[in-house]
């Protein structure tokens, strides 16, 4: 439904994607993710023609995004990052607009209204002026307004950020409906667990895309081993181990120390070293890999700086939360 | 109509009625101008603060303080003493002029020699020192003649010579109030057209709504047209509330044909929204577009011939003036409503106005792209 052949997009000297390719299957849904400013955004604007490509090749349902925008527009729904409706307009004055200038029929209006009013469960704020909505209630809203000409293919540049665990799961139930009906979503997400829920996932670094496939098979293509501990002098434990052979990435989150070693017969080495050195540690156990892992490990990997992406990814975790 | 444009004006006077600020500045703030300019700019120059020392205190003298006095150029507050005192009065601004008469001045008159008089003038503003120095010489001269008429005991009139007989077209009161209001139409409905076209495209960039807005298969001559149309309204509105305020406080006489006056309305705010929509394509904030539209309308005001005539500048000022839409369209205010032509002697005007308007408006289209970029 979607193909990408050697996207780049320069503004001025910054690169911002680089040689960005992959497709996406009909009916499918496709997680993008990756650390802030690895070129998310930059790439759902231009599948969306909202910006031109420097060079390569965009297609939407066959149809090339540069060559005719006005095709593709029809085709697909937009969901910028930032809610992007009329604050001072009421929420069915907003959809009503929206389904205006994207030309849907005025005859089943109505009833598109009235169904969409009730996907996005905002029936009885239909006469409440957008900028008084609750930040999950004007997702849901951007939401209806991008399927007022029922698209094809959705585009939602980080529809769940900044929303309520409740109204990310709500968000995630409409996806599914209308996931249901054959629509392709294309979904970027700073959440792991998000990115666990699509069909096909894409990792994307500094503009490039470092790996694309489906979850479960990046969570198992690691070959790594993934314990966890519990221990009041976390920080220590971790700064003694860190340099450790064998030793892959080391983080921790309160008491919690998280490891990724090679072999599982590092565990042994670790513990001794922390018990010679009288860090006293309780419950450690072998867990099972997440998602995360695996881009952690991917990025620290190919002699990236482990910092950066340690960062952006606790980033992420603790928006999780 | 389209009604994708449609929808557009709809959206755009929902958002014009829904944000009361704005809608107080569009219709109370020309009320507020032209009430102020109306009174405040004026160049009507009466009853200045006259000081007088009058050091002869005869029948001569009060003849001449009294023939100043009923003028009307001068309002007599002050009787000093001497010349120290007279000068301070000017030095701390509470006198603009000063009449000074020496002793022996009735004196000399009686005995039918020459008698002095000095006038002293402000002249720190000179449009009213102007004012003042004529006021003093013509009321001086009439004095003076009244004088040898008496002398001789005969009738200048009688006596031949020329006789210069003033007849004002148009504005015969020289109230600058009728001269102002027609430029202050002018000035507000540049102001109100700039400003807002520029703040309603640049809002749309600074909300995020315009990345929603170019994903849909609007043309982008129907989002600039759609956006500016309710402005055209807002504009015809404040036309017609600052010339029933003209007429009805300040006796602007309206002597020409209204209809005419509104097309050509139309070609002038043909420029000044391509104006407001350039300033959109470089403006990045509201505050930005908003800084931009005073930086353009500022000069433009000053070398439209709003305030000081533009035949007195030095020529390459006068060249500047020729790109400024204002400087026409206040030529065919003041012609229409003031001496109420017709079409014809505005040719100059609306040829002018035709090229500029499509040339600034074409450049604007040009430059708004739509686009994120």
């Amino acid at each position: 439904m979607i193909s990408i052949q050697n996207l780049t997009k320069q503004f001025g000297a910054t690169v911002a994607v680089q040689n960005l390719s992959f497709d996406v299957d009909e009916g499918q849904v496709f997680g993008l993710i990756g650390p802030d400013g690895a070129g998310k955004t930059t790439t759902l604007r231009v599948i969306s023609t909202a910006m031109r490509p420097t060079s390569g090749r965009v297609t939407v349902g066959g149809v090339d995004v540069t060559r005719d925008p006005g095709a593709v527009n029809q085709l697909i729904g937009y969901m910028p990052q930032r809610f992007a409706l009329y604050p001072d307009l009421t929420v069915l004055e907003n959809l009503n607009f929206f389904a205006d200038i994207l030309g849907s029929p005025r005859a089943q209006r109505a009833a598109l209204l009235a169904r969409l009013l009730g996907f996005s469960r905002l029936t009885e704020f239909q006469t409440r002026l957008a900028r008084n909505l609750s930040g999950g209630m004007q997702k849901k809203l951007a939401l209806a307004a991008t399927l007022m000409h029922t698209p094809r293919v959705l585009l939602l540049d980080e529809p769940t950020t900044g929303v309520d665990p409740v109204s990310r799961r709500e968000f995630w139930d409409l996806l599914t409906e209308v996931h249901l009906q054959n629509v392709t979503i294309v979904i970027s997400t700073p959440y792991l667990d998000e990115a666990e829920r699509c069909a096909r996932v894409g990792l994307m670094y500094r503009g490039q895309l470092i790996a694309c496939d489906d979850p479960r098979t990046l969570r198992d293509e690691m070959r790594a081993v993934v314990f966890e501990a519990q221990s009041e002098h976390a920080l220590r434990a971790r700064k003694l181990i860190e340099q450790g052979e064998g030793v892959l990435t080391v983080s921790t989150h309160g008491d919690l120390l998280r490891v990724i070693v090679d072999r599982a017969e590092r565990a042994a080495t670790i513990q001794t070293a922390w018990q010679t050195n009288g860090i006293a540690i309780s419950d450690l156990r072998a867990v099972k890999p997440r998602l995360e892992d695996a881009f952690v490990l991917m990025l620290t990997a190919d002699g990236r700086p482990p910092t950066v992406e340690q960062n952006a990814v606790s980033r992420q975790r603790s928006a999780v939360g | 109509m389209n009604s994708r444009l449609l929808s557009i004006i709809r959206k755009e006077i929902l958002h014009i009625l829904r944000d009361p600020r704005s809608l107080a500045i569009m219709f109370i703030i020309p009320i507020v101008q032209l009430i102020l300019l109306g009174y405040a700019a004026t160049t009507d120059i009466r009853r200045l603060n006259t000081a007088v020392y009058d050091a002869d205190r005869t029948m001569q003298s009060r003849q001449l303080i009294e023939a100043y006095r009923a003028s009307d150029y001068f309002a007599i507050r002050y009787n000093v003493g001497n010349e120290t005192a007279m000068a301070e009065l000017l030095d701390r601004g509470d006198v603009r002029a000063g009449i000074i008469i020496p002793a022996g001045y009735g004196d000399h008159l009686a005995k039918g020699k020459a008698a002095q008089v000095a006038f002293l003038i402000d002249g720190s503003d000179p449009a009213v020192a102007s004012t003042a120095f004529a006021a003093s010489q013509s009321v001086g001269q009439a004095q003076s003649i009244k004088i040898l008429q008496q002398r001789l005991g005969v009738d200048v009139a009688q006596l031949g010579g020329i006789e210069i007989r003033p007849r004002v077209w148009y504005n015969p009161e020289l109230k600058s109030a009728s001269y102002m209001i027609p430029a202050v139409m002018g000035m507000i409905l540049q102001f109100l057209t700039t400003l807002f076209t520029a703040l309603t495209i640049v809002r749309e960039r600074e909300q995020g709504t315009i990345e929603q807005l170019v994903v849909t298969p609007i043309k982008s001559w129907e989002l600039v047209v759609g956006k500016v149309v309710p402005y055209i309204g807002v504009a015809f509105f404040d036309l017609a509330e600052v010339l029933l305020i003209g007429v009805l406080l300040f006796d602007v006489p309206i002597r020409g044909n209204v209809p005419l006056l509104l097309v050509l309305s139309l070609l002038f705010l043909l420029t000044t929204l391509g104006f407001g929509l350039l300033i959109s394509a470089v403006a990045r904030t509201q505050q930005e577009a908003m800084f931009l539209s005073f930086l353009v309308m500022l000069p433009g005001i000053f070398l439209s011939g709003f305030f000081f005539p533009l035949e007195a500048m030095p020529w390459w000022l006068q060249a500047v003036s020729h790109i400024i839409p204002l400087r026409y369209m206040l030529v065919i205010l003041r012609g229409i409503i003031l001496k109420g032509v017709g079409l014809p002697p505005l040719m100059d005007q609306v040829i002018a106005l035709a090229i500029l308007g499509p040339l600034i408006f074409m450049a604007a289209s040009l430059r708004f792209r739509k686009s994120l970029e």
